[in-house]
C-alpha cells in the first residue's frame, strides 16, 4: 500500500464513519457538528484529486453557509421534547435494506467497468501551468455559460422563495 | 496511485447512508441533512470522474450542484419555518396533511 492509498483509506473510512454519525445523531446540533467534521474531510479529498478551487468551495459554501443555515433553523425551532422520542420511523429496517441494496449494487457493478472514454486535455500537468482556477474559470465562461446563468437565476429564485416563505405576513 | 473505483465505491456507500438517513429518520432537518449528504457523495465521484478523465466537466458539474443545494437548503428549510408556525412539529410521520 502506497503513501497516497494510506491516506485515501484513512479518509475514506473517517468520511463512511461520520456520514454514520450524522444519520444517526439524536440531537440535530451533534447531526451538524459532525457533518461540519464530515465536510473537512470531503474538502480533503477534493486536494487529493487536484481541486483545490473545489476544496475551498466545500469550506465556504458547505460548512460556511448552509450548514449555518442548519444551525440556525434548529436554533429557531424549539425541539427540546423531540430529542427524548424515537428517532427512526417504524419503517427503519426498509431503508436500511434500501440502502445496503444500493450500496452492494453499485459495487458489484464497479468491478464490470471496463470501458472508459478517452482521455481530456486538461491533465494535472496542464492544469498546473495555467492554474486550476483560471482553468475551472475558462471552460465556466465559455462552454458552461447558459448553465451559469441559470444557475444565478436559481439562487435568485431561492433568495426571492426564503424570504416570501418564512415571512409571517407579506403586507 | 488510488484506482478510480475506490472512489466510485465510497461514494456508494455515503450515498447509501444518505439514502438511509432519508427514508428512516424522522426528524426533517435530519432528512434535509441525508439529502445535502447523497449530493456530497455524488459531488466526490464527479470529482473523481474529473481527474481521472483529465476533463473539467466534472468539477463544473460539482459547482452547479453546490449551487443548486445550497438553494435547495434555504428554500426547503423556509418551507420548514412556515410549516412550523402552523403545526408545530417536524417529526416526518406527523406531518399527514395531504393523506386524507
Amino acid at each position: 500500500m502506497t503513501i497516497q492509498q494510506a491516506f485515501f483509506s484513512y479518509f475514506a473510512g473517517a468520511i463512511v464513519a461520520l456520514s454514520l454519525l450524522v444519520v444517526t445523531r439524536k440531537n440535530p446540533v451533534h447531526s451538524v457538528l459532525w457533518m461540519l467534521l464530515l465536510f473537512v474531510h470531503i474538502a480533503s479529498l477534493y486536494l487529493f484529486l487536484n481541486a483545490e478551487f473545489l476544496a475551498a468551495i466545500q469550506i465556504i459554501i458547505y460548512a460556511g453557509a448552509i450548514l449555518v443555515l442548519f444551525l440556525f433553523v434548529i436554533m429557531l425551532l424549539n425541539l427540546r421534547k423531540e430529542e427524548t422520542e424515537k428517532r427512526f420511523q417504524g419503517q427503519w429496517p426498509f431503508g436500511l435494506a434500501i440502502g445496503v441494496v444500493l450500496a452492494v449494487f453499485v459495487v458489484l457493478i464497479v468491478g464490470k467497468i471496463g470501458v472508459l472514454p478517452e482521455l481530456g486535455q486538461y491533465s494535472v500537468e496542464a492544469v498546473k501551468s495555467e492554474g486550476h482556477i483560471m482553468t475551472v474559470g475558462k471552460v465556466l465562461y465559455t462552454e458552461f455559460l447558459l448553465p451559469f446563468e441559470i444557475a444565478s437565476v436559481i439562487l435568485l429564485v431561492a433568495i426571492v422563495g426564503a424570504v416570501v416563505l418564512a415571512k409571517r405576513s407579506l403586507e | 496511485m488510488v484506482p478510480l473505483s475506490w472512489y466510485i465505491v465510497l461514494s456508494a456507500i455515503v450515498f447509501s447512508i444518505g439514502v438511509f438517513g432519508f427514508l428512516a429518520r424522522r426528524n426533517l432537518i435530519i432528512v434535509f441533512m441525508s439529502l445535502e449528504l447523497m449530493l456530497n457523495s455524488v459531488n466526490i465521484s464527479l470529482a473523481a470522474f474529473s481527474h481521472y478523465l483529465q476533463s473539467m466537466r466534472g468539477q463544473i458539474l460539482v459547482f452547479f450542484i453546490i449551487t443548486v443545494a445550497a438553494a435547495e437548503a434555504a428554500i426547503g428549510l423556509a418551507i420548514l419555518i412556515a410549516f412550523y408556525r402552523n403545526n408545530p412539529t417536524i417529526k416526518v410521520d406527523e406531518i399527514n396533511l395531504l393523506k386524507g
